[in-house]
């Protein structure tokens, strides 16, 4: 019965309270809020604010994000995924960027200033001119490169009939070979170099002690 | 991590030393040790004299100091920094299915945060009824439901697409925890707000934000919603931990565990997906002609042999082993685990501790008598809709190397004849 109607708990949310929290933008461009502008500013912007991680250019620096670059790597042995190669809808950019970033001071952006540094992404990605200015107004004409790049999850086709056959259980093999090992890649912490280190050493310490007994 | 170094070396130590007194003509390591009197029985202990810790020494109790490898680990150079970034659960000395949470695996994206139930809102908007502000307390009014899960995360085994690379269960696949919620069901929450205005749901979406500066936002059919997701507060009886959540989360059975939004402040019926940067940029799988999957989110049916395994050598000699590990899938409960010892020429049924829950992890054992030659250990999960784990080579036939999600191939352990395990692939 309780799950039937409402219990009467919590209280209406206020129009300032929803407007502080609901900021999401969606591809079709709900949710953007008027504002705009160009890739000059938001180059400054991203200078101040963005390059110390992002690059200069917006290629990245050490293993922080590459936010530009890739272009044609994606069916590549490493593809370089960014928001020119592979995001599929601006909004995401200005969305994550108005809301998440910069990191460890998100939420500081003024609208304008979203709309700049979205504008100079786009820029870094030579997907527009010096002089583009991004605004609310003009936001949906922008398609990314990757925005036909994606397909609805279709394992239940592709997987599924061929993953739920009932599986060999005697003589599946003839002979089974090692292909590849962990130690020699010798990338996990404290369980490989170290461990080794620390067998040699216990053998020794152990052949002493055995020694003395 | 100089702690956990020392408890290796003193796990090493007692290894050698029972090795070394094991050498020679005995066979069985047990039988070795008896050649006399065992003073630990001989002699008064001073345990048995003396006097434990007074029951006010800890009101709230952390495992033996002789547990203390038992412990989170990351791996530095899997990411940028450690605030976006991965723990993992120790599963390799882990039994049962329950994971303390005080080892369980933490995935942040701009750190833990510390937010207190009078601090906490939730909000509902958007295509509801009455748009709703709750308080923590709030929350706890509402009619409760309780279910064990698994919590998964997408990328859990990913760093093993392209070739065996972490050596250690915990490494490989510890990017999991299960534990027992209680909390309220979002379908219970969406009531309360009214779904009429939302018309035909079978159209709708919920999207789900986080408290923190990440948000971690997510888009959810709503089919989905009004299923089993459920807003949890306590986890294996007591709060959630900050690392997961406090003082609410959400939990998506089944599904990828980047949906499993921490610190959960807002809920937004919508009629179309936000398509965020965490289902665009991250948790998309390409595929090897560069195209990629979105909205991948059940995770599917996955083993792993915890113990013996890399980080969980058999230092006891041949004879009786445990062979014991986890099985689960988002798609429904376990119904049967094999394993074999020979690279996939034999494979037999393990025993399931218990029969399999839904979305929830599964212990497994297979007794087996050692005979301390090297071995090839795997361990092929089934579920209840007939689903068979692959291996990592079907996997790759089907996506290439780099989907980086969802990678739930069978794992191999290469037990070699001194009872070191090792990470490897085979034919």
């Amino acid at each position: 019965s309780t799950s039937d109607g409402p219990l009467g708990i919590g209280r209406v949310a206020l129009p300032e309270e929803v407007a502080a929290w609901d900021l999401d933008v969606r591809p079709d461009g709900h949710g953007l809020p008027v504002g705009s502008g160009n890739v000059a500013d938001g180059d400054e912007l991203f200078q101040d604010y963005c390059a110390v991680c992002h690059g200069v250019f917006a290629e990245g620096v050490d293993n922080w994000p590459k936010l530009a670059g890739g272009s044609d790597t994606l069916d590549r042995d490493d593809p370089l995924k960014t928001v020119g190669s592979y995001w599929p809808h601006l909004s995401t950019a200005w969305d994550y960027v108005n809301r998440s970033m910069p990191f460890g001071n998100a939420q500081s952006l003024a609208t304008d200033e979203v709309y700049a540094i979205t504008a100079y992404i786009l820029y870094s990605n030579d997907l527009v001119d010096d002089d583009f200015v991004l605004s609310n107004e003009n936001f949906s004409e922008i398609v990314l490169p990757n925005a036909d790049g994606f397909i609805i999850d279709d394992r239940d086709e592709t997987e599924l009939p061929v993953f739920s056959q009932e599986p060999c259980m005697e003589n599946c093999k003839e002979a089974v070979e090692i292909t590849m090992r962990a130690t020699v890649l010798d990338v996990t912490p404290d369980q490989t170099a170290a461990r080794e280190a620390f067998i040699a050493e216990e053998a020794a310490e152990a052949e002493a002690e055995a020694a003395e007994e | 991590m100089t702690a956990n170094s020392n408890d290796m070396k003193s796990s090493r130590r007692a290894f050698l030393r029972g090795a070394l007194a094991a050498g020679g003509a005995v066979a069985g390591a047990t039988a070795a040790r008896a050649a006399g009197p065992d003073p630990l029985i001989t002699e008064v202990q001073s345990w048995a004299s003396g006097l434990g810790a007074p029951v006010d020494a800890t009101p709230y109790g952390l495992p033996i100091q002789f547990e203390s490898d038992v412990i989170r680990r990351n791996v530095e150079w899997l990411t940028a920094d450690t605030i976006s970034s991965i723990n993992f659960t120790p599963i390799h000395a882990l039994d049962g299915t329950i994971t303390p949470q005080g080892c369980a695996f933490e995935r942040h994206h701009s750190g833990a945060i510390e937010l207190s139930k009078k601090d906490y809102r939730l909000m509902i908007n958007g295509l509801v009824d009455r748009e709703l502000v709750f308080t923590y307390e709030d929350l706890e009014r509402f009619p409760r439901e309780q279910h064990v899960y698994f919590c998964e995360c997408a990328a859990n085994t990913g760093m093993e697409w392209a070739g065996a690379q972490l050596n250690g269960a915990q490494f490989t696949h510890g990017m999991i925890h299960n534990m027992e919620y209680t909390g309220v069901s979002l379908r219970t929450l969406l009531t309360e707000a009214g779904l009429d205005a939302a018309g035909d749901l079978s159209d709708k979406w919920v999207y789900v934000e986080g408290a923190d500066a990440s948000s971690n936002g997510r888009s959810i059919p709503m089919e989905k919603a009004l299923d089993d997701v459920l807003v949890a507060f306590k986890a294996n009886g007591e709060a959630l931990r900050m690392e997961h959540g406090y003082p609410a989360r959400l939990v998506v059975p089944g599904w990828e565990g980047n949906m499993w939004v921490k610190w959960l402040r807002r809920i937004e019926v919508a009629d179309a997906p936000v398509e965020s940067r965490e289902e665009t940029s991250k948790y998309t799988d390409t595929l090897a002609d560069g195209t990629s999957r979105k909205w991948t989110w059940v995770m599917d049916a996955k083993s792993v042999i915890t113990s013996p395994s890399p980080q969980s050598p058999i230092r006891h000699g041949k004879g009786p082993l445990v062979i014991t590990g986890l099985a689960w899938s988002g798609r429904g409960a376990i119904t049967r685990v094999d394993v074999t010892v020979d690279g996939g020429k034999t494979w037999q049924p393990a025993r399931l501790a218990a029969p399999g829950q839904k979305m929830a992890l599964a212990r497994f054992y297979f007794d087996h008598n050692w005979d301390g030659e090297e071995m090839l250990l795997q361990a092929r999960a089934h579920d209840e809709t007939g689903y068979v784990q692959p291996t990592k080579d079907q996997l790759r036939e089907v996506r290439g190397l780099n989907s980086i999600y969802h990678n739930n191939c069978i794992q191999t352990w290469w037990v070699k004849p001194n009872g070191e395990a090792e990470n490897v692939e085979i034919s």
